[in-house]
């Protein structure tokens, strides 16, 4: 039984490994263009397994900022995970031990747990399992590859990909703000306030890390307050 | 970089790793309050803009071409084009844009 949860893990861990792939390929070209090295930018990926945490976590590296900033940076942009870890935790089966619990939490990514949360029985860590061990390769082996072809491309070339980073977050945003209004309040809010510090006096020395911090959850505290989310899980 | 890569990586993945396990290790219950579901939920996205803009027009050699990059990751994004295709395009009208600047001066 538990290895026939494993295969299915392994089978629908697939599609989400490829698109890890052109993801973290994106990482490796960004980190290379910061001027990490490949070693760096895969241990990265293989200590974190997160695309928002990790390109923040760059940005902050390229900036650098204090390890205060990279530590509250990640506990913001992270803090979701602690929701997908409620959930899973409500979905276990009540006798899995508990070292599983530990084990498990290195791979809740949003997809990941997107196939978890799908399966309508119990989830048994098998599964879990069998996605990580398809997905996690992927990841790290997109991220070799980006880094690789950034580290032997032409200067004047990775000049250009230090957009690539902004490309990606705006990519991940704007497909959701599109179709859910209050989103889109909530990418133009805080696209206003983070401008607004970089421009007026005195707010402008505060470092960007901590920028980032104060504009999150100042813009995500309002949103939740005045609109909060109907179903409860709207992915 | 006068700072430790190796030692913001383990910040990083310290941080990332405790809020992973906590609830996981320590949960019995789910959270039911849905102004703390939707704080969750808006989170990323506050915080992905904040970090684009403004700092996406100093990235590169000139404004103009960072410019260019925004809005062309914009429109790809707005289509619905993949991560990697949207990274790319930005990347391409960057790179477009600084080989022509010279010939406007």
């Amino acid at each position: 039984m538990k290895t026939k949860d494993y295969q299915n893990g392994l089978r629908d861990g697939v599609a989400v490994a490829l698109g890890y792939f052109a993801v973290s390929f994106t990482f490796g070209m960004a980190s290379a263009a910061d001027g990490l090295s490949i070693l760096q930018a895969v241990l990265i990926s293989l200590t974190n397994v997160t695309s928002a945490g990790q390109f923040s976590g760059l940005a902050i590296i390229a900036a650098g900022g204090t390890y205060i900033e990279i530590a509250l940076t990640q506990l913001v942009i992270n803090l979701r995970y602690c929701l997908m870890s409620f959930s899973l935790a409500q979905k276990l089966d009540r006798t899995v031990p508990r070292w599983h619990r530990y084990l498990m939490a290195y791979s809740v990514t949003d997809e990941i747990f997107g196939l978890d949360a799908s399966l309508d029985k119990a989830l048994s860590p098998a599964y879990h399992y069998g996605v990580t061990s398809v997905a996690v390769p992927g990841w790290v082996l997109g991220t070799l590859a980006g880094a690789v072809s950034g580290n032997i491309l032409p200067a004047f070339v990775i000049s250009a990909l230090g957009v690539a980073i902004y490309g990606m977050f705006l990519a991940i945003i704007i497909p959701p703000a599109r179709q859910n209004r209050t989103v889109l309040l909530v990418v133009l809010s805080a696209m206003g306030l983070s401008f607004l510090f970089s421009i007026l006096p005195v707010l402008n020395r505060i470092s960007s890390g901590f920028v980032i911090i104060i504009t999150t959850v100042t813009v995500a505290g309002i949103a939740a307050w005045l609109r909060p989310i109907e179903d409860g899980h709207s992915k | 970089m006068e700072h430790n890569i190796y030692l913001y990586i383990l910040v990083m993945a310290g941080v990332t790793y405790l809020i992973r396990m906590l609830p996981l290790a320590l949960s019995k219950k789910e959270i039911t309050n849905i102004h703390v579901k939707s704080f969750l939920y808006y989170v990323p996205y506050a915080c992905l803009a904040a970090m684009t803009f403004p700092a996406i027009l100093h990235t590169t050699a000139s404004i103009y071409s960072a410019l260019a990059g925004l809005i062309v990751a914009v429109i790809a994004a707005y289509r619905g084009r993949s991560l990697l295709t949207v990274a790319l395009l930005a990347c391409a009208a960057v790179f477009v844009v600084e080989r022509i600047l010279p010939f406007l001066h």
